[in-house]
């Protein structure tokens, strides 16, 4: 039959001769390749937390809640994203903006808490799909380690983008 | 031998000792960092500046683990194991010549702890001591594992020594004598035995591998096959010294080797230099540790290139090639010296 790709080749399987049954050429040779890696090849290591491999530009981190122009939280609490989730990982509890709290919250109704749990986010950015508002964007760092499931459960104080200058 | 003799001898014993723990400890260390470098990493590097500190880190984990002795052991026979392990693995740098005489004041001082006229044979006598820690401890963990790595351990050491010990005495043809120091005096300035032995020397070389049970032949701890080893059922200290006791071994393995054919102590020009007799002798001591060095390098160069043999494989190649090969070498060896005489 004519193979797919005519790249076939058909191999013969000759007998060792006495110099590969001898093993010893074979093992110099082979340790020539590894002292070759062990003088001129350089590690190809990254030192994580020191240094760190660039992201691609599309990269999904840590999520961050936006603010407007005037430094205003962006988020209005609409439970989109929680809905969009797959994982369920976003839990939110709503609240009415009180007068004089307009330089704070850009809409009538904030997310009072606004909870992400880490270890069940897959990262897939439907949330940030789902938002209308513009107000969640997954464009932060890798997620960092932690001793306790408590601690993995991001609230207000880690995700809000940090205030504007004033 | 007076009192000063004995104090001195004393002092040498714990300098030498103190030197194999330490250079046990940074072989482990040093293992690690050549192997990264053989394989494209960077290796430990987070103790200290370059992992200098990552040995004391490492011993540090393995005395404060929790120590498990199964139940099912012979409890006695499970501590004795390793003890014999790491002590065989200890006295066999008794007879190494470490350098010639320094003389201090009207002191005249030996760098050899002994010379014994049979020290070829105390080293091989230690050496399959040294079997004994491995099997003790396999077949007292009560685990088949172990059971089977310490087989493997104690049916490789027998086959590899009778190569090895056939290595030798073609050796022992040339230079007349089982004393250590004077194979290594015979081997002045270029006169290193390597040169009218080596074939003795392969033959040597690859049995010191399986005698130090390092890859490509570490059957006994295979752990795609066997979990551990004969050390599966080992943790905490104890599993420490069987460790340990493998680097010291391949210290003492690379210092027999140094000694034996590549001139010990002795370095090109040694005498040509023109220097006092004071410093000669620790230049000797460099140039051996060098020598020894590169062998613990060449040990590791070596694992870290060449697979594991099969079982079958390697007492395949001890059996039906590296003891014909002996033979061979000595009556090679026999044939040239007597047309030579």
């Amino acid at each position: 039959m004519e193979a797919l790709s005519n790249k076939r080749k058909v191999l013969e399987a000759k007998p060792l001769n006495f110099w590969e049954r001898a093993y010893l050429p074979a093992i110099v040779k082979g340790m020539g390749i590894t002292l070759k890696h062990f003088l001129f090849t350089k590690a190809v290591t990254i030192s994580y937390p020191e240094q760190k491999r660039e992201f691609s530009e599309n990269f999904r981190g840590m999520h961050s809640l936006k603010r407007d122009e005037h430094g205003r939280e962006r988020c209005t609490a609409c439970g989109l994203c929680a809905l969009s989730c797959p994982a369920e990982a976003i839990t939110m509890i709503s609240a009415e903006r009180k007068p004089g709290e307009e330089n704070l919250y850009r809409e009538e109704k904030y997310a009072a808490v606004y909870e992400i749990n880490m270890l069940r986010c897959i990262f897939c950015g439907l949330c940030e799909e789902a938002c209308p508002k513009e107000a969640i964007y997954l464009d932060g760092d890798i997620v960092p380690s932690d001793y306790l499931r408590k601690d993995f459960i991001y609230g207000k104080d880690k995700l809000v983008e940090a205030p504007l200058n004033q | 031998m007076g009192t000063t003799d004995i104090i001195v001898k004393l002092i040498l014993i714990v300098v030498i000792f103190l030197i194999s723990l330490v250079i046990a400890m940074y072989s482990t260390y040093a293992e690690r960092k050549i192997a990264a470098f053989f394989q494209d990493r960077l290796g430990p590097s987070r103790a200290g500046p370059f992992g200098i500190l990552q040995p004391v880190a490492d011993g540090t984990k393995m005395f404060l683990k929790e120590e498990i002795i199964p139940a099912n052991s012979s409890k006695f026979l499970f501590i004795v194991g390793p003890s014999l392990a790491i002590m065989t693995a200890c006295i066999g740098s008794a007879v190494i010549p470490w350098g010639q005489t320094l003389q201090i004041g009207t002191y005249v001082l030996d760098l050899q702890v002994t010379d014994i006229n049979v020290g070829i044979l105390y080293i091989f006598g230690v050496v399959s001591l040294g079997v004994y820690g491995v099997m003790i401890g396999g077949w007292a963990s009560n685990n088949k594992y172990s059971l089977l790595g310490a087989i493997r351990a104690a049916s490789q050491n027998i086959s590899y020594e009778i190569a090895m010990g056939l290595s030798i005495i073609a050796l022992l043809m040339t230079t007349g004598t089982l004393s250590l120091k004077e194979i290594a005096a015979q081997q002045h300035g270029w006169h290193w035995n390597v040169v009218y032995q080596p074939l003795g020397f392969l033959i040597f070389i690859i049995c010191a591998f399986a005698e130090t049970n390092r890859s490509p032949f570490d059957l006994p701890e295979c752990e795609t096959e066997l979990v551990g080893g004969y050390h599966t059922e080992y943790s905490s200290m104890k599993l420490g010294f069987y460790l340990f006791a493998e680097y010291i071994n391949m210290f003492i393995s690379s210092a027999v080797m140094a000694t034996l054919y590549f001139g010990g102590y002795n370095f090109p020009f040694m005498h040509s230099l023109g220097l006092s007799s004071n410093w000669v002798t620790i230049l000797g001591v460099i140039a051996l540790f060098a020598k020894i060095f590169f062998f613990i390098f060449f040990f590791m160069w070596v694992r870290w290139t060449i697979p594991r043999f099969r079982y079958d494989q390697l007492m395949d190649l001890g059996w039906k090639t590296l003891i014909p090969l002996a033979i061979a070498n000595i009556v090679l060896t026999g044939i040239v010296m007597t047309l030579l005489k």
